[in-house]
């Protein structure tokens, strides 16, 4: 099977557990496993290929623009981690099918387990480290899903959080890191990356990138000082701790290191950082899950400190050390993720998982009492039994190890680490399944059916396989650290045997299995001492300093962000200012290219009147009615300038704007108070009346640079300038640019409109739906209304004058491509149109008449542009590529046809539609309970023998 | 000629600033429109200015014309503005009518 279906399988899987919960949860465990299954044997189809030395390839590009693309690739150590994955993901969803409750959303708990398997399996097959960056950062997500999968559990959600942020910022470090590896090497992809090892250990850049990566790899792999998240996240159910927590996920900082081993390790740094992480961390851990009283945190300290022990070995940088890492990651996997299954299963029958309350279990529980005896036993490092041989390859490489010059230190922590380990171990049998049958047990244990012990019965199998043969794992194993090695090193010669013989590492081992069983012989004097003892707890340090930081943060944004809209304009301004005088100062200031024009008596009056208008707006802004006119006025000059520098259609469209704007603040001034209180102190006012002369100076000086000089590089105009009519049939260059080069920015920007004009009719009927109804409706006009709501002579000249403007539009618009005009002006003109009648005849005559809603006519609008644009790709071509041709039909004169028209009309379409909508849902607010809806256009006409309407 | 554009823009940015750190809705509303136009005409002035020769093409002669470029941005921005402000007034107009109160600052944190 292709390698991306071994990874895309469990990603599409992961929509099926969610729609089979119907179905019950056999049939979503079913479909769950099956998923996995295929995956698994997908895998397995390409053993033959790994086994034969080869690296299994399956490379798309994605984005090589940025050097991301979907490369995977599979060797020894990606199909032995996949392995891991997907194997024992099959066992612990056989599991969690008859652990999880009836309660339980069983769907949602496989939706998320698939989507962190396919994760996973991602993770360790990418050859791309962008890609793997996605992958890891999506086992942070599916692992603060699962972990507060129990959404009543508050430990749950908490340890969720707490995982998700240790991680997640681990992640951000591991982003930082792998990016420096990748620019020293010049690629981002892994198989260049590890071909680089002179290149990147010799770069001034490595010892950054290491502490960034290695951040990642120890958050993620639960290392000290970053284990405290681990033992909080086991409130998950437990086939994720069994899964995630164990087997795999904290595997991956593991297995970061193990990939990037030949390009990071043997180093000076390395050496000391790892080594020195993973041996505090293996003997903290231990000595941490002794005193442990829930079954799961002793566990889960347990494999903090195994995680310490792996680490430890790769951190020491030699082919053995690496390979006994590799071996112990197997064993690991085995013995621990049948312990998570056998405390699970006790937690299932016996409903505690507090050890002071179990023990003689072995009579009531006979089954788990084997199952979980043997993989415990492995743990502690007993003969026969897979965890022995890899504890003895780790004694014997920290007996080799010299660490800050004392050839001591290493061996005396590890035998320490041991000892402890053994401690653990055998209370973890001793208290559970030993000791008197109790009467007090919650619930009455007894052996649970298969479907909860056979998962964990098989992987004891292979703790013992291994343990009695094994030569049946060394070849894997080696293979395996070929891969891991790389160029850096040779697989060593050493055989995996039981006896090696009366070598140091036995009496090592000796002495802290012995040990071991007398720290747990003198227990109970033990946890008094312990308890006794003040130690620093990790979520208080955690919870303090996530406070200080949401402080600092509070301290940051209460003075700036407090609500005040005029501070944030302020700060704004003044950061906008701060920055434009930190780059005018710091650029160089070309001399000026261009000659000033002479300045004509007409152009004089126009300025004149924006200055004028402006200063007048700021000063007597507080009569509303009257800032309308003045603001109508600076508008009427801004569209007279546009005419005089050359540009029509702007001008048109300005003034057209002009009119509805208008006519918006209009009716919405019909509501608002009609005068702005003085509030504001003079100090103030002086204050910001600084700021915006220094905001209009700047704007000034930076204008004024630019008019009087050319641009430095060419700009893209003279293309517009020469295909207009070539390539767009049109000699209106505006016109063309906007219906033809651009057209799919004004595609874009007609659907902006509409939905502005949507939201205006959204917020308009929520207004009308709550309280604000009745307050509108009863509302006391604060202003006397004129006599005459409809005069006659409005109504008689708006109706005459209507055909007109429309032919005015219609005109607009067919000249457009060629003339100034075009869609959005006439667009603009009849919408005025129609507004007029609104104004004259009133809301209620002219809504009577209204055929088409307005969100029809900009969704036709919108669906017009759109379709024309898609027309042609039936001729092979983009997206709205557009053409024309010319045509002649006598006795008219020859006359252009062209795509762009047809899309003119769509932007034409909802030019009208979302300027109607906006103005529609204004007028509606205005209607009030004592209106009467006429029948008729005019209140008095003389032509019509009913009584004239009374109006107040 | 240059001077007086460079200057007008200059007016209405010191304008809409002045306008927008106003109390109320009101002034606001018309600074950002202020604003709006002082922000469209200096886009329309990249295109630097030219008098008498709009970007129509002359199909029988080689002729310079204004810079079209600016004026089609500037065109869709004009349109898209007029969207902008009539959602911004709504809003306004919204929250008036729900609390009689057109001021910008939340109650409890304007400054006295």
């Amino acid at each position: 099977m292709s390698l991306f279906l071994i990874v895309a399988v469990p990603f599409l899987g992961a929509l099926l557990p969610g729609l089979m919960n119907s179905a019950g949860r056999k049939a979503c465990a079913g479909v769950t496993f099956t998923v996995t299954l295929i995956a698994f044997v997908g895998l397995l189809s390409q053993l033959p290929a790994v086994l034969a030395g080869e690296v299994v390839q399956a490379r798309v590009e994605w984005l090589p623009a940025l050097g991301l693309n979907m490369n995977l690739h599979l060797d020894g150590l990606a199909f032995f981690f996949a392995g891991l994955i997907l194997g024992i993901g099959l066992l612990i969803i056989a599991y969690a099918r008859s652990y999880l409750a009836r309660d339980d959303n069983m769907g949602e708990f496989f939706t998320y387990l698939l989507l962190f398997q396919g994760a996973m399996v991602g993770i360790v097959l990418s050859d791309n480290i962008l890609l793997l960056l996605i992958f890891w950062e999506m086992t942070s997500l599916a692992s603060f899903l699962l972990i507060g999968y129990w959404k009543h559990v508050e430990e749950g959600r908490q340890g969720a959080r707490m995982a998700l942020t240790v991680t997640g910022m681990g992640g951000l470090a591991l982003i930082g890191g792998l990016l420096i590896l990748g620019q020293i090497a010049g690629s981002y992809d892994l198989s260049v990356i590890l071909e680089n090892r002179d290149a990147i250990q010799a770069s001034p850049l490595y010892v950054p990138a290491l502490l960034l990566i290695l951040l990642g790899c120890f958050t993620k792999s639960a290392q000290f000082p970053f284990h405290f998240w681990l033992p909080r996240a086991m409130a998950a159910p437990t086939p994720v701790s069994a899964y995630l927590h164990s087997a795999t996920m904290v595997k991956a900082g593991i297995f970061m290191l193990a990939r990037l081993w030949p390009v990071l390790s043997g180093t000076p740094e390395w050496f000391v950082i790892v080594t020195g992480a993973g041996l505090v961390t293996m003997v903290i851990g231990a000595l941490i899950a002794i005193f442990k009283h829930d079954l799961k945190a002793l566990l889960a300290y347990s494999t903090v400190s195994h995680l310490g022990l792996i680490t430890m070995l790769l951190g020491t940088g030699t082919p053995f050390g690496a390979m006994a890492a590799m071996f112990h990651i197997l064993n690991h996997a085995t013995f621990k993720a049948a312990l998570f299954m056998s405390a699970g299963i006790i937690d299932h029958e016996a409903h505690t998982r507090d050890i002071r309350r179990l023990g003689g279990l072995r009579v009531l529980m006979p089954i788990t009492f084997v199952i979980a005896t043997i993989a415990a036993l492995s743990m502690a490092g007993i003969p026969f039994l897979n965890g022995f041989l890899s504890k003895e390859q780790m004694l014997e490489e920290a007996n080799r190890t010299v660490l800050f010059g004392s050839p001591w230190l290493v061996p005396v922590l590890a035998t320490i680490g041991s000892l402890f380990s053994a401690a653990y171990c055998f209370r973890f049998i001793g208290h559970t399944f030993f000791g008197p049958v109790r009467d007090d047990y919650p619930s009455k244990p007894h052996d649970p059916g298969a479907g909860l012990w056979l998962p964990p019965a098989i992987l004891v199998v292979l703790v013992v396989v291994i343990g009695v043969a094994p030569f049946l794992a060394e070849p894997f194993v080696k293979l395996v650290t070929a891969d891991v090695l790389g160029i850096a090193g040779e697989v060593p010669k050493a055989y995996f045997k039981i006896w090696h013989g009366l070598v140091p590492a036995l009496y090592m081992s000796i002495i802290a299995v012995v040990g071991g069983f007398l720290l747990y012989l003198v227990f109970p004097p033990l946890l008094r001492a312990w308890d006794a003892t003040p130690r620093p707890d990790a979520k208080p340090i955690f919870d303090a300093i996530i406070a200080s930081v949401v402080a600092a943060a509070r301290g940051l944004i209460a003075p700036t962000h407090d609500g005040a809209f005029t501070r944030y304009a302020g700060i704004l301004v003044i950061a906008v200012l701060g920055a434009a005088y930190y780059g005018f100062v710091s650029g160089t200031v070309g001399e000026a290219t261009r000659d000033m024009q002479p300045v004509t008596l007409i152009a004089l009056g126009g300025w004149a009147m924006v200055v004028a208008a402006t200063l007048a707006l700021v000063f007597l802004h507080r009569h509303r009615l009257l800032a309308l006119v003045l603001i109508g006025i600076v508008g009427l000059m801004v569209s007279v300038g546009f005419v005089f520098f050359s540009a029509p259609d702007l001008a048109l469209t300005q003034f057209t704007v002009e009119v509805v704007t208008i006519i918006l603040l209009l009716l919405a001034l019909n509501f608002l108070p009609k005068v702005t209180p003085t509030e504001s102190a003079p100090l103030r006012r002086v204050r910001d009346g600084g700021i915006a002369v220094v905001g209009g100076v700047a704007a000034m000086a930076l204008s004024y640079h630019y008019l009087l000089r050319d641009p430095l590089a060419a700009s893209i105009s003279a293309f517009h300038v020469a295909n207009s009519y070539k390539g767009g049939g049109g000699t209106n260059m505006v016109n063309v640019i906007l219906v033809d080069f651009r057209g799919f920015d004004t595609y874009g920007e007609i659907i902006v409109l509409g939905i502005a004009a949507l939201l205006i009719y959204a917020l308009t009927e929520t207004l009308l739906a709550g309280p604000v109804r009745r307050r509108l409706l009863n509302r006391e006009p604060d202003q006397a209304l004129a006599g005459d709501m409809h005069p006659m002579m409005m109504v008689v000249l708006t109706r005459v004058i209507m055909p007109v403007i429309l032919m005015v539009g219609f005109y607009i618009f067919l000249r457009g491509h060629n003339d100034p005009g075009g869609g959005f002006i006439a667009g603009l003109i009849v919408s005025i149109a129609v507004v007029m009648q609104y104004m004259a005849s009133g809301f209620g005559w002219a809504s009577a008449r209204l055929r088409y809603p307005y969100h029809g006519i900009i969704g036709a609008g919108v669906l017009i542009a759109g379709l024309t644009g898609i027309g042609s790709w039936f001729v092979g071509k983009p997206f709205l590529t557009s053409d024309f041709t010319y045509v002649r039909i006598p006795p008219f004169q020859e006359f252009e046809l062209a795509t762009a028209a047809l899309f003119d009309v769509g932007v034409f379409l909802a030019v009208v539609g979302a300027v109607m909508l906006s103005l529609e849902s204004f007028s509606r607010l205005a209607r009030r309970q004592d209106m009467v809806d006429s029948d008729h256009p005019m209140d008095i006409n003389p032509s019509r023998d009913d009584q004239p309407v009374e109006v107040n | 000629m240059e001077f007086l554009v460079a200057s007008a823009i200059g007016v209405l940015t010191a304008g809409g600033i002045y306008l927008v750190m106003r109390l109320r809705t009101f002034p606001v509303i018309l600074g950002i429109s202020l604003l709006t136009y002082a922000v469209n005409v200096f886009l329309f002035a990249s295109g630097r200015l030219v008098i008498g020769s709009g970007p129509i093409l002359n199909r029988y002669e080689e002729l310079t014309y204004a810079d079209p470029l600016p004026q089609a941005l500037v065109l869709t921005a004009i349109v898209i503005s007029f969207g902008m402000t009539a959602v911004v007034v709504m809003i306004a107009l919204g929250a008036y009518l729900g609390s009689s109160d057109d001021s910008v600052d939340d109650a409890q944190e304007t400054p006295k």
